[in-house]
């Protein structure tokens, strides 16, 4: 991986945070090498993911899609198919996991689209932990359904209602509450950000990903795949899936940003593509901010991928040239949506729409006798009132 | 020597506790925030810290959320922080402390900044984000200036900790009463007393503990145990409820008066 000085990824990552809090980091550092090291900890972990989450998800050859797009074979990781629906659930099992062997009995987290709050209040329950999770107003009322859920799994919604009310606010709020609560509080970072030691955390927890698909390539058709693409939002379902391919040079990594309305409108979230570096929520990356230094207002048809920052580790793939960063706007991933419903019966996350919407032009320039590997983070069903939203505002049904 | 020193050397000397105030700079504009701070030192605060403006204050509560905000929405950006703070210098001796999230900082650059503050007349940096793991992206640009960065000491920051922060302590130690964001409140921790006189009895400079402290009677209470206390979202609520900026000045000067003879 591309971990340089302590919790830096070249200059990105680091700890920008309150005095407060430093004591909770380096105590959470030392539990999680300790717990990621002992294999009583893996093989409860593993049991769970099996047990539980349902894994591995299956690598899924999308012959229709594959024939649609005329080229490259593309396959699909299925994290829709995990226990609630993506592959958020990896990381808050493990992080729930830690929390218990830590000693602290109360789950925080933030959430956007709603889906890494309900992968919370669900190993919330699972653990009989108390869990409250930050929620901008404008993301509660698109993702009405995942409030739902969480509220039924036991879990107390606090809605945020500062700055744009989306993702980064949660998180915010999300922060101060931990500020206030961090001695007897596990906050649950749903993304591969935050300070150190959350971004190699969250990586590291959601790296089953990238081996079982290694594996189940290697498996299916006895070679590595030569393209991996993923959403990247804050980053960590494309983190996971790297996380495999990273050190085999010949395998191309893509990572996915949300053009929104198009990034030249200025009403996007491609942070790596359109930001410039700077230091939010704990870590040093790429941000999307004015000449002064203040955060942008940020838009995706994806709460998901609504967020004007992006994991650290992604800057560093990014100035390495190890991943390529691109842009899949609203339109082109709704399509996608479409596409995937219609041709292989699988209704994708709006998240992982965009890159399957990238998948296709790509498999198209690839031609036959390559192999692309697409990951699906998530299911669509959260996203159903939004895509009708979308079409009846675009005049479609 | 810097007006950091002389200033807890005349209240040492005066047998008193330094007020330290804080206002957030361009809520609601930089002219008022100008004329605000002026006041404030005038009517007995003896340090200003400086609060400059981000979109996403972490470590704040909802007044300096609000004020921040307000603050936003006037224009108000770092260099026209140090124009005023330029224009008050001017004006008055008062120690000022630019009091900041990093990332606005970064983006105006470090080292012009450093180099800008002692044009301007800042006597200090206080940022709040930047913990001593991340000090060596401040100290390269302060250091040649002079400029000190203050320490943060947290109810959460273990002894020895505690200790190897306060070795690098600068013109002085910034406690945070309560493991928490800023904002005014009820109540101070009960062991806040024991807690004040260790970091003291280890502090090679003077500490100053805030957070909270919202009336006389607490900042009395808490000056028994420290060098200073520090005062701010109190003044920044008492501020924005004014119905006029003038009447919101006098009533923040007489609040400013009634701290400071409580803590005589």
């Amino acid at each position: 991986m591309g971990e340089s000085r302590k919790g830096h990824f070249g200059p990105y990552g680091g700890q920008y945070v309150a005095e407060t809090l430093m004591p909770a980091l380096i105590e959470l550092e030392a539990a999680f090498s300790q717990a990621w090291a002992d294999p009583a900890f893996r093989s409860e972990f593993e049991a769970y993911l099996r047990d539980y989450v349902g894994r591995p998800s299956p690598l899924y050859f999308a012959r229709r899609l594959t024939a649609q797009a005329g080229g490259a074979k593309i396959y699909l990781k299925r994290e829709d198919l995990n226990h609630t629906g993506a592959h958020k659930i990896n990381n808050t099992l493990g992080q729930a996991m830690l929390a218990k062997r830590m000693g602290k009995p109360r789950l925080i987290a933030e959430t956007g689209a709603g889906m890494h709050g309900v992968a919370t209040a669900t190993v919330a329950a699972l653990f009989g932990m108390k869990c409250d999770v930050f929620m901008g107003e404008e993301d509660i009322e698109r993702q009405a359904q995942n409030v739902g859920r969480m509220r039924a799994l036991g879990a107390r919604v606090v809605p945020v209602h500062s700055g744009s009310a989306t993702l980064k606010d949660a998180m915010n709020e999300a922060l101060r509450d931990w500020v206030a609560t961090v001695r007897d509080t596990f906050y649950v970072i749903g993304t591969v950000a935050g300070p150190h030691p959350y971004p190699s955390m969250v990586r590291e927890f959601q790296a089953v990903i990238g081996t079982e698909t290694r594996e189940q390539m290697l498996a299916a058709e006895g070679r590595l795949p030569d393209e991996v693409i993923a959403c990247v939002g804050g980053g960590s379902n494309a983190m996971g899936i790297f996380a495999g391919f990273v050190a085999d040079s010949q395998v191309h990594l893509t990572g996915v940003e949300a053009g929104g309305e198009g990034v030249d409108t200025g009403r996007h979230a491609a942070s790596i593509t359109a930001g410039r570096v700077g230091v939010l929520h704990g870590n040093k990356t790429y941000l999307l901010q004015d000449d002064d230094g203040q955060i942008q207002p940020t838009h995706s048809i994806s709460a998901g991928l609504d967020y004007p920052g992006v994991g650290p580790e992604h800057a560093y793939f990014h100035d390495t040239r190890r991943v390529e960063y691109c842009v899949v706007n609203d339109d082109d991933a709704v399509a996608a949506f479409d596409l995937l419903c219609r041709l292989e019966g699988i209704i994708p996350a709006l998240e992982s729409s965009h890159a399957v919407a990238a998948a296709v032009p790509r498999a198209q320039r690839r031609g036959p006798g390559q192999i692309i590997v697409v990951n699906l983070s998530g299911r669509g069903d959260k996203d159903m009132d939004s895509v009708l939203r979308y079409k009846a505002k675009q005049g479609r049904t | 020597m810097n007006r950091i020193d002389t200033t807890f050397a005349r209240c040492r000397a005066e047998k008193r506790k330094a007020l330290v105030m804080f206002v957030e700079a361009g809520d609601p504009t930089l002219a008022i925030s100008e004329d605000l701070m002026l006041a404030v030192a005038e009517a007995g605060a003896d340090i200003i810290e400086v609060g400059v403006p981000f979109s996403d204050p972490m470590a704040d509560g909802p007044a300096i959320q609000a004020a921040s905000q307000r603050a936003l929405e006037s224009g108000t950006t770092l260099r026209g922080i140090l124009a005023m703070v330029g224009r008050l210098r001017q004006r008055t001796e008062v120690p000022l402390i630019l009091f900041s999230y990093y990332n606005v900082m970064l983006q105006y650059g470090v080292e012009a900044l450093a180099r800008d503050s002692v044009v301007a007349g800042i006597d200090a940096w206080l940022v709040v984000d930047v913990p001593p793991e991340e000090r060596g992206e401040l100290a390269p640009a302060t250091a040649p200036h002079g400029i000190p960065l203050i320490t943060l000491l947290a109810p959460t920051t273990p002894p020895e900790r505690a200790q190897a922060l306060l070795a690098q302590a600068a013109g002085f130690v910034y406690y945070i009463t309560v493991t928490g964001v800023t904002g005014a409140r009820d109540q101070l921790p009960e062991n806040l007393a024991g807690d004040l006189e260790r970091v003291r009895v280890n502090s090679p400079v003077p500490v100053v503990a805030g957070f909270g402290v919202s009336t006389p009677e607490m900042a009395r209470t808490v000056a028994a145990h420290a060098d200073g206390v520090v005062v701010g979202s109190a003044l920044v609520k008492m501020m924005a409820s004014a119905a006029q900026p003038a009447d919101g000045i006098r009533t923040c000067a007489e609040f400013v008066r009634s701290l400071a003879a409580a803590m005589r």
